[in-house]
């Protein structure tokens, strides 16, 4: 009888992509992110980078593709902002590391698992954000925490729809 | 050694990559430069980079949006030209009206600054750009245009829409640039309330709406009052529309302040077009000039009108209420030619009144003209009957002139129709004049 160790197990869950969905789906997550909130005003509520990072941290169940990727994404979607360049890169990078490492311990196919999992990575950047602007950078910042649970049941919602998406791109090579 | 890093690679890793970023994150604080002003040089260039990036397929998905959009938008205004057409129609009218009001005021307002030497700065020049995105994140109210260094533009600079100002320029890049919107909370313009002439500053709060934060309590802030541009933060060109005041509360944060919520003037969520001023000038521009000029044409012009029609109406209250005083008009509507012959033209020199009695209707004794005078009646005699002279000559085609020589009548003694023979004896008493000395008896 054939007996699964810990590594094949962790070999059996990690997952890779197409080197061109590993970069061409943040990026048009970013820039579907800058051109959505302009038809649409209210949709500057969704934070579609952060929900590819989760995606591709705890699918890889590497830390530090996690933090690369979760940096990479931040930056760049700093860039496009009036905000200092590493706010949202030093957030993103910690919760792909968090996901990454997290992915080893629970079963993030579940839905329910995702469900808390999504929401309180949404949280947890709104309070890493507010950290950084207020006591990092001393900015003095006011945070509406109703605006961020909602932000983060609205960002949940529609992150296990586009989960179940990009699920169909995992290549298991 | 090795193994240490092999064995918290992970987390090496990641403090590596906080680290870094961190110190990127001190090197711009260091500039002392806040999130309103432009990047210094180093991270200018990524985020030029990033926008170089990104700004392709913004500006690709922008075209094929507004294509789309512009051909939905063309069918609909088609169904709703005639209406528009109606309506624009009147609001031209509308505003001809407005300005010819205003123009006095300004030319006014022009002579008072001049007397002042105040320099004040007219917008000259602009540049038309499109809003290809957003910063994509809610807490940054920033938007990317189409047009950069390429067209002139610099940090700084007002943007604005023909219904009020969007906000500034922040970072340029080569064909694109930033936009920071005035709801953003690192922005502000120096602002002036309309009515009570109170400057404050404008700024985005931390819920993404424009406020004033600045002012203490004032009841003479209301909700409703205008705000504009006061050109004091040396960006936005003075007299500018900023907005309405939406709401006034107290500052909960700081108690002697109050919050003065601003609505925009502007649609700053969606907006499709926005004019980047590029520079300004002391001198009225040309165009406005004539604009100017043709209001106060046009107020000289209502001025007038204006009079005639208050002479006009003068002239129609008092033909209504005293007709006696006014000839009927003519046939064809024309005032009526007076007495010289003057036809009463001009309602603004009108005509001297003559009081002139009109023929009555049934004229018996009393009616003026057709009495006899006193020398020409002989006591006891058979004096003509007064009434049916008098229609006799009231039917006569004089008997208006002979109506309205009252006093001739009464200085040419009439003959009686009927001379008896007693007339002889009558004969009217001569006065004698009155410097004639009496007789010595």
């Amino acid at each position: 009888m054939a007996t699964r160790s810990y590594t094949s197990r962790r070999e059996l869950d990690e997952h890779t992509f197409h080197p061109a969905v590993a970069v061409l789906v943040p990026v048009g997550f970013i820039i579907l992110q800058a051109l959505l909130p302009r038809p649409f005003p209210r949709l500057a509520i969704l934070d579609l980078p952060l929900i590819a990072t989760i995606f591709f941290a705890v699918s890889r169940r590497s830390p530090i593709a996690g933090t690369l990727t979760g940096a990479a994404i931040g930056l760049l979607q700093d860039a496009l902002t009036n905000q200092y360049i590493g706010i949202n890169g030093i957030t993103k990078a910690l919760i792909g590391y968090i996901a990454a490492s997290i992915g080893f311990k629970v079963d993030v196919e579940s839905i329910t698992t995702r469900i808390l999992m999504l929401f309180g990575f949404c949280l947890m950047q709104s309070g890493l954000l507010y950290l950084i602007q207020d006591h990092l950078l001393g900015q003095h910042i006011q945070m509406l925490w109703l605006h961020e649970l909602l932000r983060a049941a609205v960002n949940t919602l529609v992150a296990i729809p586009i989960f179940y998406l990009l699920d169909r791109t995992k290549s298991d090579e | 050694m090795e193994s240490f890093f092999v064995r918290y690679r992970n987390a090496l890793v990641l403090v590596a990559v906080l680290l870094a970023q961190t110190i990127l994150l001190a090197v711009q604080v260091r500039d002392l430069r806040g999130p309103s002003q432009p990047d210094g040089r180093k991270v200018t260039l990524l985020r030029s980079w990033a926008a170089g990036a990104v700004a392709p397929f913004e500006r690709v998905t922008a075209f094929f949006g507004r294509g789309i959009r512009g051909n939905w938008n063309n069918y609909i205004d088609l169904r709703r030209t005639r209406q528009q057409n109606a309506d624009l129609e009147k609001e031209v009218a509308r505003l001809r009206l407005e300005q010819a009001e205003f123009a006095e005021d300004a030319l006014q307002g022009r002579r008072l600054q001049a007397l002042l030497a105040f320099r004040e700065q007219y917008v000259n020049a602009t540049v038309a750009a499109q809003v290809i995105g957003t910063s994509g994140v809610d807490s940054s109210k920033v938007l990317l245009i189409d047009k950069g260094a390429d067209f002139g533009l610099k940090p700084d600079m007002a943007v604005i829409t023909p219904d009020g100002i969007v906000g500034k320029i922040r970072d340029v890049f080569p064909h694109t640039a930033q936009v920071l919107e005035i709801d953003d909370p690192s922005s502000g313009a120096g602002v002036i309330l309309a009515s009570t002439r109170i400057r404050a500053i404008v700024r985005g709060g931390p819920d993404g709406r424009v406020q004033i934060g600045n002012l203490t309590a004032d009841s003479r802030i209301k909700p409703g009052e205008e705000v504009l541009t006061s050109g004091g933060d040396q960006i936005f060109p003075r007299g500018l529309k900023v907005g309405t005041i939406e709401s006034i509360a107290p500052d909960r944060d700081r108690q002697l302040y109050t919050l003065i919520r601003v609505h925009p003037a502007v649609n700053l969520a969606q907006l499709e077009e926005v004019l980047v001023i590029t520079g300004t000038q002391s001198e009225l521009p040309a165009v406005a000039q004539q604009d100017l000029a043709a209001g106060d044409a046009t107020a000289q012009q209502m001025k007038a009108d204006a009079q005639r029609a208050e002479a006009q109406r003068a002239a129609d209250l008092a033909a209504e209420r005293l007709p006696s005083l006014t000839p009927p008009p003519n046939a064809d509507g024309t005032p009526a030619a007076t007495d010289d012959g003057a036809a009463a033209a001009d309602p603004l020199h009108p005509a001297p009144i003559v009081l002139k009695a009109v023929p009555a209707l049934h004229p018996d004794r009393y009616s003026p003209g057709l009495t006899p005078p006193a020398a020409s009646l002989t006591p006891g005699g058979n004096n003509p009957n007064p009434a049916a002279a008098s229609s006799q000559t009231a039917d006569s085609p004089a008997a208006g002139d002979s109506a309205d020589s009252g006093d001739a009548a009464a200085q040419k003694p009439r003959k009686p129709a009927i001379a008896g023979p007693t007339a002889a004896l009558k004969k009217p008493k001569t006065t004698p004049p009155a410097d004639a000395k009496e007789p010595q008896r």
